[in-house]
């Protein structure tokens, strides 16, 4: 009886013994105003690869410490190094290097340098945890690099009175493969979470608010997934540019408000997913220009400016079982030409009946107005807006189609808002719509 | 003068077209707000309401008033008091009672439904858009002592300013799109007290449709409390340009 237990507390105290080895692999170098090194740099410069470099609280007034070799580093009681404007603070150019639980602050713009708070520069299996950096140029900057770990830091910057070129990203990603963004909250910085050419990548959970221009920006970074995310009262919102393959689901998309903000902003985006997203009090929640084969269902739209402008370089995308609610315009459109999708949405605006009581409308939808194309031609008639004149075009264009676009309909619009929980109802109407468009191809 | 106003809203009560005034605003504007759901869809409702019936009712109800009480003003004038504080009494009288319609009957449900600052606008434009009608019906009323030309130029004056004068800007703006038109827009908005009133409101309420360039504009020039004292104002202007000019002509004309 007493045997087996015995046996499996040996094994875990092997365990435990491999694993207490493996992360004790190497010394512990603490830095603190009483120890031996007291300073940061020091104590990297001394450390052999694999050793850890434990820093106490305090202040260190520090700044071009360069880590090349693999090293943990590790701030207990909240440490904070102080750059004092001299300068980059960390440069990470080796594999295996953790940061933890550090506070980095104060680097000045530096246009030609690009200073960042953490740079690192062809490493693999960097792990960047917990970290608050204030007040910096450029917060985590990563390039050429590859397994990348961002996980819950917070990045502030100050962005009062400065112009978009003074001021950095929070997170900037440059040729950086594999890496997992998640649980940052980014704020006050140019664009919060900055991609380019970056391939492979999870953005999760993160936080982009009050940033100078986007909450994330992201360019020719194929094959990445955004999820959870949450994004809120930037300058010009979420700007996607260039890029293939991208899931954003589960997102939310807030007050992203002025002349030329945008919930989303896409250009040139081909085979992507957009689902079950939030788009609230937008100017505009999603922008498209030449993107193709989009498909996009399970969103909602609530009170924006325009819920969707779509141009008329957009081909094949599909919108499905989207709420539109309380926005000023559902749809605008440049021009009469429709290659795109529209099927079982909610539309608030909807005024037509069902008969059979399918919950599908008997009578097609157009969501684009004549008023919103006049808007889109002429910016200036905005001024007419809700005026008893533009309704009764609006009226007399629904009865008699002749400028808005013939083909942007809704076949079958919904009676009811989509429930987007897993309610049966949904479900079914997901599994209609899903073998309808199976049987379509 | 008091007292000539005293009597003038007395009359006015006594045909009770006010009371039922009253009770259809009161009726409508609490059906809306119950019926939109959310308050701000209540305004946005009650806003076309505020422009398209009170300024029709204000001018019918007010032209055919004061060729009504023609025989009292003849009356009036009969005895040693100013034309013109007869007409300022006269108008004074139908301004005050059709706003008091509309402030109990609109009023009462924004204060219930939504109050603050938006609904107090709407309000204040209410208030105006009324004042600026009967003027102009008055000033309809002066032009002509034929009571059915008086009710067609009255008529005449609310489907311009309701309707033709935005289908003309409609044109405007179209036919010079290549132009900026930012400013001229501006401009034509202050020519019609119902583009103004509807501008207003809606800044502080569907901005974010509004912004855009013209927008963002209007938002920069209306948005600060002068601008807004600026609007209200233009208002004034509005009230105080027929009343003016139509007292002008009483009190010169030959009756």
């Amino acid at each position: 009886m007493k045997n087996p237990n015995k046996q499996i507390f040996l094994l875990a105290h092997i365990l435990a013994l491999i694993l207490w080895g493996q992360t004790a692999f190497g010394n512990t170098l603490k830095v603190c105003k009483t120890c031996t090194y007291t300073s940061v740099k020091q104590a990297v410069q001394k450390a052999k690869p694999g050793d850890t470099v434990l820093i106490d609280g305090g202040t260190y007034q520090e700044s071009g410490i360069e880590i090349n070799k693999p090293l943990r580093l590790i701030g207990q009681n909240n440490p904070v190094i102080d750059s004092n404007y001299k300068g980059q603070i960390l440069t990470i150019t080796v594999d295996d290097v953790t940061v933890q639980g550090l506070t980095l602050k104060n680097i000045a713009t530096s246009y030609i340098r690009d200073d960042a708070a953490i740079r690192v520069f062809r490493a693999s299996n960097v792990r960047i945890l917990n970290n608050t950096i204030l007040n910096t140029y450029y917060g985590i900057y990563l390039q050429n690099s590859e397994k990348i770990t961002i996980k819950d830091n917070v990045v502030k910057g100050e962005n009062d009175g400065k112009t978009e070129s003074a001021l950095g990203n929070a997170i900037h990603l440059y040729y950086t493969d594999e890496v997992e963004i998640s649980g940052n909250n980014v704020q006050g910085h140019r664009d919060g979470i900055y991609l380019e050419v970056v391939k492979n990548s999870k953005v999760h959970r993160n936080t982009s608010r009050n940033n100078q221009r986007y909450g994330l920006h992201f360019m020719f970074s194929n094959g990445n997934t955004y999820t959870y995310n949450v994004f809120r009262h930037n300058g010009a919102g979420v700007a996607v540019m260039y890029t293939d393959d991208v899931r954003m689901e589960h997102n939310t998309f807030e007050d992203n408000w002025g002349a030329a903000a945008y919930g989303l902003l896409l250009k040139d985006i081909r085979d992507s997913v957009i689902r079950n997203n939030i788009f609230r009090r937008n100017t505009t929640a999603i922008y498209m220009e030449s993107s193709s084969r989009l498909d996009i269902k399970n969103n909602d739209f609530e009170r924006n400016g325009w819920a969707i402008k779509l141009m008329t370089t957009c081909v094949d995308d599909t919108f499905r079982l989207n709420n539109f609610t309380g926005n000023s315009f559902d749809v605008s459109t440049n021009g009469t030409s429709q290659l795109n999708h529209f099927e079982k949405n909610y539309w608030e605006k909807y005024t037509g009946y069902d008969l059979d009581k399918n919950g599908v409308g008997d009578v097609p939808y157009r969501p684009v107005s004549l008023y919103a194309m006049l808007v889109e031609r002429v910016p200036p008639s905005v001024m007419l807006m809700r005026s008893f004149m533009v309704d009764l075009l609006d009226n007399m264009e629904k009865v008699l189609p002749s400028i808005i676009p013939e083909n942007l309909v809704d076949e079958k619009p919904l009676m009811k808002r989509v429930k987007h929980d897993n309610d049966k109802e949904f479900a079914q109407v997901l599994r209609q719509t899903t073998s309808a468009a199976g049987r379509e191809r | 003068m008091n007292k000539i106003i005293k009597y003038v809203l007395l009359d006015i009560i006594k045909s009770k077209i006010i009371i039922a005034y009253t009770v259809f605003l009161l009726l409508l504007s609490i059906g809306l707000f119950n019926l939109g759901g959310s308050p701000d869809k209540g305004i946005l409702s009650l806003l076309n309401l505020v422009l398209l019936t009170v300024p029709l009712i204000s001018i019918v109800f007010a032209t055919t008033h004061f060729y009504n009480s023609y025989e009292f003003i003849e009356l009036m004038v009969a005895q040693p008091i100013n034309r013109k504080k007869i007409f300022m009494s006269e108008y004074l009288g139908v301004a005050f009672s059709l706003s008091a319609a509309f402030i109990v009957g609109v009023g009462i449900p924004v204060i219930i439904f939504s109050s603050g600052l938006t609904g107090f606008y709407l309000v204040l434009t209410g208030v105006f858009i009324t004042f600026i009608f009967v003027a102009m019906a008055f000033l309809a009323s002066v032009i002509t002592r034929d009571k059915a030309k008086g009710i067609g130029i009255a008529l005449l004056l609310w489907f311009y300013f309701a309707l033709i004068y935005d289908g003309i800007v409609l044109f405007i703006l179209y036919a010079f799109s290549d132009y900026p038109l930012e400013y001229a827009t501006l401009a034509m908005t202050a020519l019609n007290p119902i583009d103004l009133g509807r501008i207003i409101v809606l800044l502080n309420l569907d901005v974010s449709a509004l912004m855009g360039y013209t927008g963002a504009l209007y938002k920069s020039i209306f948005g600060s409390v002068w601008g807004m004292a600026t609007a209200f104002g233009l208002l004034l202007l509005w009230v105080l340009i027929p009343v003016l000019s139509s007292r002008r002509i009483f009190a010169r004309r030959d009756l």
